[in-house]
């Protein structure tokens, strides 16, 4: 009953790391593909909340008299809300590219499956879905500068002070909402999808220090207290401490701390969580 | 056959246990040896574990206890290293509905490390194989699930897996698309040489296509073999069931009695006679039952009498 055995595949042939890697690989094409044939659903998730955040507020707003009172110097509210605007993007992403699919791949039809039987550890697959979106997240940031450069009515004194302090914070900040997309992709049925957004999205977005540095909470303590758990709040404060220097921001070692340690948190327990949905 | 180095699968003392007893284990202890190139068949009505112990060999489910080797791979230490080695169509269209047909299969051997040139190949081999050339553009969505689950089964063969692993292949198909699977899982078994391990519950299935059968039944495999041997051997014989057309309770022991009868039992309405094989031994229990006889059936020796004669229930109870 023993037949010859079938011709060697290269991932046969391989070492571990190359046939994990090539897997990996693969993972990235498929998703790759996949944005391709969305792209202009990409472009449009990506594009219209900021496109509308800066002409109602940069725009519309100073043309009709109800401009918000810059602060002293060359704080326009165009400058103070960049940054924030920015770290929105990145962190929509997160939910957009990994908690959405993710819900449903993983809900009635299981079509997560042909990608969990790829040759790879179960964590890979995770992983790559948040490398994926982290990818998407700086592709997202980086469409934001323009917008708002462009759109304001007022002038944008926008400048990168720090290329190292931008770098790790963006890419902190998309690995923080990739890692957050799939913590919420696995843990929120697709029925309830609407739900991350009044209850996620949201709230990070309106409190999460985008429209306003965090110092300026200081007149409403508790909530300055508060929103020190929202992830967001370091993201835009870390950009602004890039981009903004002259607006008041948190410390770097404050920012980068809490981000590194939300990037751990984050990523135990949402691959935990992913291997749990996938495996028995 | 037992822990044969060549063997392409090998459990042995696995249990799966989902909650604590007295909940039953879903898999209870069970040992199974399949050499390679042999399509074997796990037989058994719906909740006897033929898909956990699917999942366990194909590392989707971890085994509360016992070993699984897959092609020679520690499946539970080294998943990803089994994966390498193994093709699984569920029983569900889990193909990913964001690509085509073609993609599905391409990036399938994308994930196995084929190179572009080297996927492109083997896809357009199995699209014509499978007939899939004129649907190859079509998203998943748009399938019949006939079609879906040839894309499903091709899918499964773009890495040219040792073990291909077929749970319930053929539950929601038509007859047509049915056979159609058969002979597609025939054809590529002759042409590629893989081991084949499907769990299905159509008796004719298992019958049909596989080398050895285990019948599964609450966790546990009563008896494995080829399918000839399960007939000759289970006890199960010629299964007469008669209908009477008012109670007699005391007509199974009645018939239980007459030669070349094994055993007879029944509610006084309906009895079910086990019958030796051998002819002449059927009229004689229609003549016993007399004028109460309403209707009978006869049923030649098959999977499903020897899964009878093993539970005492049917295969679909």
């Amino acid at each position: 009953m023993t037949t010859a055995p079938a011709p060697a595949p290269a991932a046969r042939t391989a070492g571990r790391a190359g046939v994990y890697a090539r897997a990996f690989w693969g993972l990235v094409l498929r998703d790759a593909r996949v944005l391709v044939r969305e792209f202009v659903g990409f472009l449009l998730r990506t594009v219209m909340n900021p496109l509308l955040f800066t002409f109602v507020f940069t725009y519309v707003l100073p043309k009709t008299g109800g401009a918000f009172v810059p602060g002293p110097g060359d704080l326009t509210f165009a400058t103070i809300l960049l940054p924030g605007l920015v770290a929105v993007a990145i962190f929509f992403q997160g939910i957009a590219a990994v908690a959405l699919p993710l819900s449903i791949e993983l809900g009635s039809t299981r079509e997560i499956e042909d990608r969990v039987m790829a040759p790879l550890p179960v964590t890979l697959v995770g992983v790559e879905k948040v490398a994926w979106s982290a990818v998407q997240s700086i592709v997202a940031a980086a469409m934001v500068f323009p917008m708002v450069i462009l759109i304001s009515a007022e002038p944008v004194y926008v400048h990168v002070a720090s290329w190292p302090i931008l770098i790790a914070v963006v890419l902190l900040a998309s690995f923080v909402a990739g890692f957050l997309g799939l913590l919420l992709g696995t843990i929120v049925k697709p029925r309830q999808i609407g739900l991350i957004f009044s209850l996620v999205v949201v709230p990070i977005t309106f409190l999460g220090c985008v429209y306003y540095p965090w110092e300026r909470l200081e007149s409403i303590r508790w909530l300055q207290i508060v929103t020190l758990v929202n992830p967001l709040v370091y993201v835009s404060e870390g950009l602004r401490a890039a981009l903004t220097p002259n607006v008041p921001h948190m410390p770097t070692p404050v920012i980068f701390g809490a981000l590194i340690a939300l990037t751990t948190i984050f990523g135990c327990l949402s691959v935990a969580s992913f291997r749990r949905r996938v495996i028995d | 056959m037992q822990n044969d180095p060549q063997n392409a699968l090998d459990l042995e003392g696995v249990t799966k246990r989902y909650a604590p007893p007295p909940a039953p284990n879903a898999v209870d202890g069970i040992d199974l040896h399949v050499p390679h190139g042999e399509i074997f068949g796990l037989l058994g009505p719906n909740g006897a574990g033929k898909t956990t112990t699917v999942g366990i060999a194909t590392t989707r489910v971890r085994p509360t206890a016992g070993t699984v080797r897959v092609a020679g791979v520690d499946a539970v230490a080294d998943p990803a290293g089994a994966k390498r080695h193994i093709g699984v169509v569920t029983q569900f269209n889990t193909l990913d509905r964001a690509c085509s047909v073609a993609e599905n299969l391409y990036f399938h051997g994308r994930f196995f490390g084929l190179s572009g040139r080297e996927a492109r190949v083997r896809c357009a081999f199995l699209l014509d194989a499978f007939e899939l050339g004129e649907r190859s553009d079509a998203m998943v969505p748009q399938l019949s699930g006939g079609l879906a689950r040839r894309v499903q089964l091709a899918c499964a063969l773009v890495h040219r897996p040792e073990i291909l692993f077929l749970d319930e292949p053929t539950t929601g198909l038509d007859p047509q698309s049915r056979i159609a699977l058969w002979e597609a899982v025939e054809r590529m078994r002759d042409h590629e040489g893989m081991t084949v391990v499907l769990t299905t519950h159509y008796i004719e299935e298992a019958d049909r296509l596989c080398g050895r059968v285990a019948i599964m039944d609450r966790g546990r495999i009563l008896v494995c073999d080829e399918p000839d041997a399960i007939k000759r051997d289970a006890g199960s014989a010629t299964v007469v069931t008669l209908r009477l057309s008012e109670p007699d309770p005391a007509m199974a022991a009645r018939l239980a009695a007459l030669p070349g009868v094994r055993s007879a039992d029944g509610d006084g309405v309906l009895v079910r006679v086990n019958v030796a094989d051998g002819d002449g031994t059927v009229p004689q229990v229609v003549a016993a039952a007399g004028d109460r006889l309403k209707d009978v059936a006869v049923e030649r020796p098959s999977l499903e009498t020897a899964f009878i004669a093993l539970t005492g229930r049917g295969l679909r109870e």
